[in-house]
């Protein structure tokens, strides 16, 4: 229990230290609420599918969490490099403790600048259902936990940086913009949807909307479930792989 | 007496490279023992293999009458360490590092507390204790590193090169607590070093390990006698050879080794 608690605590205070890594955090989220939601609205109004933005917002937190969250599982590959890594795998606590501590901690992270980009939205133009916030920060700690989790198992098998923009390319970014994230899962080909449903982002994005907005492409409790389970699946993995890294 | 840590046949190969080759040695509970050999003999390989870090490619290991490869939490609820190369977090400051490490071993409130401020007080860094890591000199890591290990009072201290880097000064402070440690509380401590010296002064047993195999075990003088030098020093290079390790020496360091060993036989 107190080894949950440090090893949260830790990736906390590092976070809510680094004001440039907050900062950096928010411009891409900046820039797709700006570029898509006021370059694309006009189309997408036209095209009869409603306000672009109040569609756009929930996939652009969906975004930033799923990048946080697996940047910060990646921080494991940083612990390993400056060595501090030994002084958590010798430690005398479950490495299913020091896992979930960790997640826990980086998922917090990433909820923490999912609502700094909602903040971000509103100020854009994005009109929520005000009722649906706290909701949405409960779908945003689920995704935020399934993708901390997901990173530190990649992490957990990778000596160094090398792989990281590998990881970033074939992994986050492929969840990401097949994810439903940027357009209707509603009217996607056949093709899409059917990839869009083997991936976990597309049920949080889902979720989001859900809450946030009342209009989705699944049902509520099948996006909770999916989150639920996967997120299950990724810790397993995570601890599995952890426990695993000889230093 | 009950042995600590008892090592037999271990072997740990790297691919095709055998880093620890068939070492057998024990170290009772209670005793202060020195793991001698030059640079990449396999030290840090076998310390590795005690704490849970590697496992073994064969051969048995008991720490505290535990298998670490059978059940590792048991074993790690048993040591503490002080690692050779840097594991300090360097965004958090020191004491926020000590703090870390005291509530991941369960060392209460209480004496969390009191032994931070005796440890800080000891490794001379009270006045730094707010300060970042990442701010800190060579030195003083090293010295926060060891304030770590010994925070909470394990029953086997593994100590990698701990004096590496630090003034005399300090290295003094590090031995009289250890020794302390040892004396009030039983602690039992394996310990490497590159200074003889040292391990002549403090160590009660010591072995020798050079490439990768056990060459030499006793006491500092039982070495000495065996090998007819006069410090533990000229034993260590009469046992281990004066050829510097990994890379070929420069002729340089030949000269400089061999001084050492000349004026070792004189004092
Ligand atoms: N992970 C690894 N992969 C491959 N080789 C390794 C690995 N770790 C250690 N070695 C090799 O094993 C040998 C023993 O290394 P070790 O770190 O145990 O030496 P050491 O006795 O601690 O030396 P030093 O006094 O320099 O610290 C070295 O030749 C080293 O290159
Ligand atoms: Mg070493």
């Amino acid at each position: 229990m107190n080894a949950i608690y440090i090893m949260w605590l830790r990736e906390v205070k590092r976070f809510a230290r680094s004001k440039s890594r907050i900062v950096g955090a928010l411009g891409q989220p900046i820039l797709f609420l700006v570029a898509l939601g006021y370059g694309l609205g006009p189309v997408f109004k036209q095209a009869g599918q409603g306000n672009y933005l109040d569609f756009l917002a929930p996939g652009i937190i969906g975004m930033s969490i799923i990048f946080t969250s697996i940047f910060n599982g990646m921080q494991v590959i940083w612990d390993r490099q400056f060595g501090f890594l030994k002084e958590t795998m010798v430690a005398p606590v479950s490495r299913l403790s020091i896992m979930f501590g960790r997640t826990l901690g980086g998922a917090t992270v990433a909820t923490a600048q999912g609502v700094l980009v909602l903040g971000i939205a509103v100020i854009a133009g994005f009109r929520p259902d005000w009722f649906g916030v706290i909701p949405a920060i409960f779908v945003m700690l689920l995704i935020a936990l399934l993708f901390s989790a997901l990173g530190m198992a990649v992490a957990s098998r990778l000596r160094d940086m090398q792989g990281f923009q590998l990881i970033m390319n074939f992994l986050v970014m492929p969840l990401f913009f097949l994810s439903g994230a940027l357009f209707p899962l509603s009217n996607a080909p056949a093709a899409l949807l059917w990839v869009a449903r083997f991936d976990p982002l597309s049920y949080g994005v889902d979720a989001l909307r859900h809450v946030l907005t009342g209009s989705a492409a699944f049902s509520l409790s099948l996006d909770l479930l999916v989150l639920v389970a996967v997120t299950g699946v990724f810790l397993w993995l995570g601890v599995f792989f952890f426990s695993r890294i000889e230093v | 007496m009950e042995a600590a840590i008892k090592v037999e046949h271990l072997t740990k190969t790297f691919g095709e490279f055998t880093a620890v080759k068939d070492v057998s040695f024990s170290v009772a509970a209670g005793e202060i023992f020195a793991f001698l050999g030059p640079n990449g003999a396999g030290k840090s390989t076998t310390i590795k293999m005690l704490t849970t870090l590697l496992h073994a490619s064969s051969g048995s290991i008991t720490v505290n009458g535990i298998n670490p490869s059978a059940d590792a939490d048991a074993v790690r609820r048993s040591f503490g360490i002080v690692f050779q190369d840097p594991s300090l977090d360097e965004d958090l400051t020191a004491w926020e590092n000590l703090e870390f490490h005291g509530v991941l071993y369960g060392v209460s409130k209480k004496v969390r507390a009191q032994r931070i401020g005796e440890l800080l007080n000891l490794v001379e860094l009270s006045e730094r204790k707010n300060d970042f890591v990442r701010d800190f000199s060579g030195g003083m890591k090293r010295r926060l590193e060891i304030a770590r290990g010994l925070l909470h009072h394990p029953r086997i201290l593994f100590l990698d090169e701990p004096t590496l880097g630090l003034d005399p000064q300090t290295r003094n402070h590090l031995w009289s607590y250890v020794q302390k440690l040892n004396r009030d509380e039983g602690v039992t401590v394996f310990f490497t070093t590159h200074y003889m010296e040292e391990a002549d002064r403090i160590a009660q047993r010591i072995a020798i390990i050079d490439h990768g195999t056990i060459i030499a075990q006793g006491s500092g003088d039982e070495l000495k006698q065996q090998t007819g030098a006069q410090t533990l020093e000229a034993a260590f290079l009469s046992l281990t050879g004066s050829e510097i390790r990994e890379e070929a020496g420069s002729s340089l360091d030949h000269m400089r080794q061999f001084r050492a060993m000349r004026s070792g036989g004189r004092r």
